[in-house]
């Protein structure tokens, strides 16, 4: 078996930086400055990404799967809008960080019910608490606004600098420099010990508990962690559109992030990220086309993506790629499935 | 096992930026028209009649007015704000409208409102229908209706018709709670009494509880609001619970008998009386005219969004007629204020202080004619102006 020295060995060797993950950072920030008339729909895509990478950390590292997501985005994004609508904390990113953690006990809280079952019980426990929280925000509708949600919320400039523009730039780049060190933090925990004994968990939770792993307690750790994740992506959606009404806690919420990370894959914390654009994109494209019968469209694309495989439409993305790779540097072509199981 | 996987984010990054398309280029002659309506979702029906009136406008006037060619750019919001916003902000910033439309719900109509006053570009309300909403930009141009002209009128006519009791079952949204607030004032005012006040959740079409609750008040008549599109799911639920029976009257602002849905519904409405800006029965040649036309192309009867969309194309034609063709926001605004023309609802003006629509309100009782539900107007009041803001 491998000693210990060689299991430190591989997972800095694992965490280090590879040229692409900086090619795809330097292409995220160029997309801002080649496409300046499409920062709405680029923050959208941001907050998505964000969003999906805190269902990433449960579901991809973890293995809890959850249906409910949604619950911690609508109440980082309902504290957002109450922190500013009340004023009680004016300057947007201390109330970003404080509706993060206004999530992150409601994590907590729910942590418990959530270890308690396995995959089945976990998606109705995690559906449960997120219409809970939604029939919640309907009842007290002189608090939430109600269907109406907020209304009237008005964001303070960043740091006291940074005014919101209508064009989207500032909620752009405040968006991307949120979502880019929370990648960081992510990229962190899963790369360190916590987060390989958290992949073991997932593999076999049985034989984890039996090396020592304390299996309940980091799954709570993750799951609260998860939780101020999605907190601070409903926040920044709160904060980047001035609004927040009842659908922050809707179900197709939480359903769009699975679909999200059916097309990105998971445990890469990539996956999200890649499958926030895509999906957004595939939205806004059939959209455009047919107004009124997108849905139909993007539930095709669903079904054929999840038929061909992710491997085999990667590989056939990557067939140009590849081709070139070959004939320029002569080396092996590269194919690859992005999942976890992969390192 | 790494390089691929960073192939992988490369390549992908790759296709995904060429996805995004630039925006297109502004014509000189064109008036582009961004129309943001709920095509998909529990309020499509709006969005649907809305995009259907407009398509027959363009079809009866021709897509060139005052030398400029008309463009529609149509979009769905599934009637979420955010999307409303955000879709809002893409149309003035990137593809350069002069107008925003539609909107079907309240929420939405609001989320638009600071982008038009920011674009200085006209926001043509078609559907949504509380007071507020003109007041909160003053680019918002409403062709509607306001749900405070139809309650208080019902009101008016309940008190005068001897309905002593009534219970109200009202949605819980900004609109509902509009219709409730108007009609209980003028209610009241009048001698009425209200035995029972129930808030229906919006998103919660469950009628059953609440009807109940109606029944065991025994009111002389029922007051109800509910959004267009769920007045089928009422009545249904009215007649399973047996209330037709009891001798509770329905009464309310029309949305529950939206001619949309109306034929639909069965008997049990038979007798609904309702205080709404128009009926597909309305008898004027224009409106006989409007409904043909309508039911050849769309094979189904339009109901009041239908109007709502058909009047707001009306008036940006009419007003870049009068601003020969000029799409200055505020020129515009200018030229809307005070417009008067006859539509197929009847005379109609647009307010000059307010922006909001004056238009006459009717009194109708659904009928059976010629085999078909409609709802069949007997009382008139003329040129209604939005209570909501004339008490202030």
């Amino acid at each position: 078996m491998t000693a210990p020295s060689d299991v430190s060995t591989s997972a800095m060797a694992s965490a280090r930086w590879r040229p692409s993950e900086f090619a795809f950072w330097i292409l995220v920030l160029a997309c801002a400055f080649l496409f300046p008339s499409r920062y709405l729909i680029m923050t959208d895509i941001l907050r998505l990404a964000l969003f999906a990478m805190s269902l990433d950390l449960i579901l991809g590292y973890a293995g809890i799967v959850s249906l409910g997501h949604a619950a911690f985005f609508g109440v980082g994004a309902y504290s957002a809008g109450l922190l500013a609508l009340h004023g009680i904390i004016n300057e947007p990113v201390i109330a970003l960080v404080a509706a993060g953690l206004v999530a992150t006990v409601l994590g907590f809280l729910t942590s418990f019910l959530v270890i308690r079952g396995v995959d089945l019980t976990r998606l109705m426990v995690t559906l449960g608490i997120a219409l809970l929280l939604e029939a919640l925000a309907e009842r007290f509708s002189n608090i939430t606004g109600g269907t109406d949600g907020l209304q009237g919320i008005e964001m303070q400039p960043i740091l006291g600098m940074f005014a919101f523009d209508m064009f989207g730039k500032t909620g752009f780049f405040y968006s991307l420099i949120v979502l880019f060190l929370m990648f960081l933090l992510a990229r962190r925990v899963v790369h360190s010990p916590f987060g390989l004994s958290l992949r073991a968990i997932k593999n076999n939770p049985l034989r984890a508990a039996a090396i020592g792993v304390p299996v309940n307690r980091r799954l709570i750790a993750i799951y609260t962690l998860a939780a101020f994740y999605a907190g601070i992506a409903g926040a920044l959606f709160t904060q980047t559109t001035a609004l927040a009404s009842l659908d922050v806690f809707a179900f197709e919420r939480s359903a769009d992030l699975m679909l999200v990370l059916v097309i990105g894959g998971t445990g890469y914390l990539y996956g999200g990220l890649i499958g926030a654009v895509v999906f957004k994109m595939l939205q806004e494209l059939f959209q455009t086309i047919t107004p009124q019968y997108w849905l139909f469209w993007i539930g095709l694309v669903l079904i054929v993506i999840v038929m061909l495989g992710r491997e085999r439409i990667h590989r056939w993305v990557l067939f140009v790629p590849n081709l070139i790779i070959r004939q320029l540097f002569g080396r092996k072509a590269v194919v690859a499935v992005p999942e976890s199981d992969a390192s | 096992m790494f390089n691929r996987r960073n192939m992988l984010l490369a390549a992908s990054t790759a296709v995904v930026a060429g996805l995004v398309a630039g925006a297109p280029a502004r014509a000189e002659d064109t008036v582009k028209i961004g129309l943001i309506v709920p095509m998909t979702g529990g309020q499509a029906s709006t969005g649907k009649q809305i995009d259907n009136a407009i398509k027959l406008y363009m079809q009866q006037h021709g897509d060139t007015v005052a030398g400029k060619k008309i463009e529609v750019i149509l979009k769905d919001d599934a009637a979420v704000p955010d999307n409303t916003k955000r879709l809002a902000q893409e149309l003035i910033v990137n593809d350069k409208v002069n107008f925003i439309a539609g909107f079907g719900v309240t929420p939405a109509a609001l989320a638009a409102a600071p982008l038009a006053t920011q674009g200085k570009v006209p926001e043509i309300v078609m559907a949504a229908g509380t007071s507020i909403i003109t007041e909160r930009s003053p680019y918002i141009v409403r062709t509607s209706f306001t749900l405070a002209q139809s309650s208080t009128i019902i009101a008016d006519w309940a008190v005068k018709n001897g309905i002593k009791k009534v219970a109200t079952l009202t949605s819980d949204y900004a609109p509902g709670n509009d219709a409730l607030n108007f009609f209980k004032q003028n209610f009241t005012a009048g001698g009425g009494e209200i035995v029972e006040e129930v808030k229906v959740p919006l998103a919660n079409p469950d009628f059953a509880p609440f009807l109940q609750r109606m029944k065991d008040s025994k009111p002389d008549a029922m007051f109800v609001f509910v959004p267009a599109g769920q007045g089928g799911n009422f009545m249904k639920q009215y007649a399973e619970r047996g209330l037709d029976k009891t001798g509770i009257k329905v009464i309310g602002p029309g949305d529950v008998t939206d001619d949309d849905l109306l034929n639909n519904m069965g008997d049990a409405v038979l007798g609904t009386v309702t205080a709404h800006l128009y009926s597909a029965a309305h008898p004027s040649q224009m409106n006989k005219d409007f409904v043909t036309a309508y039911k050849k192309a769309f094979n189904n009867r339009p109901g009041f969004m239908a109007v709502g969309g058909y009047d707001g194309i009306h008036l940006i034609y009419e007003a870049l007629k009068k601003t020969n063709g000029d799409t200055n926001g505020d020129k515009l605004i200018e030229a809307m204020k005070g417009m008067k023309w006859e539509s197929p609802r009847g005379p109609i003006s647009i307010d000059p202080d307010t922006r909001d629509i004056v238009q006459n309100i009717y009194i109708r009782k659904v009928e059976k004619v010629d085999g078909e539900l409609y709802n069949v107007e007997f009382a008139t009041f003329e040129a209604v102006k939005d209570s909501g803001k004339t008490k202030k």
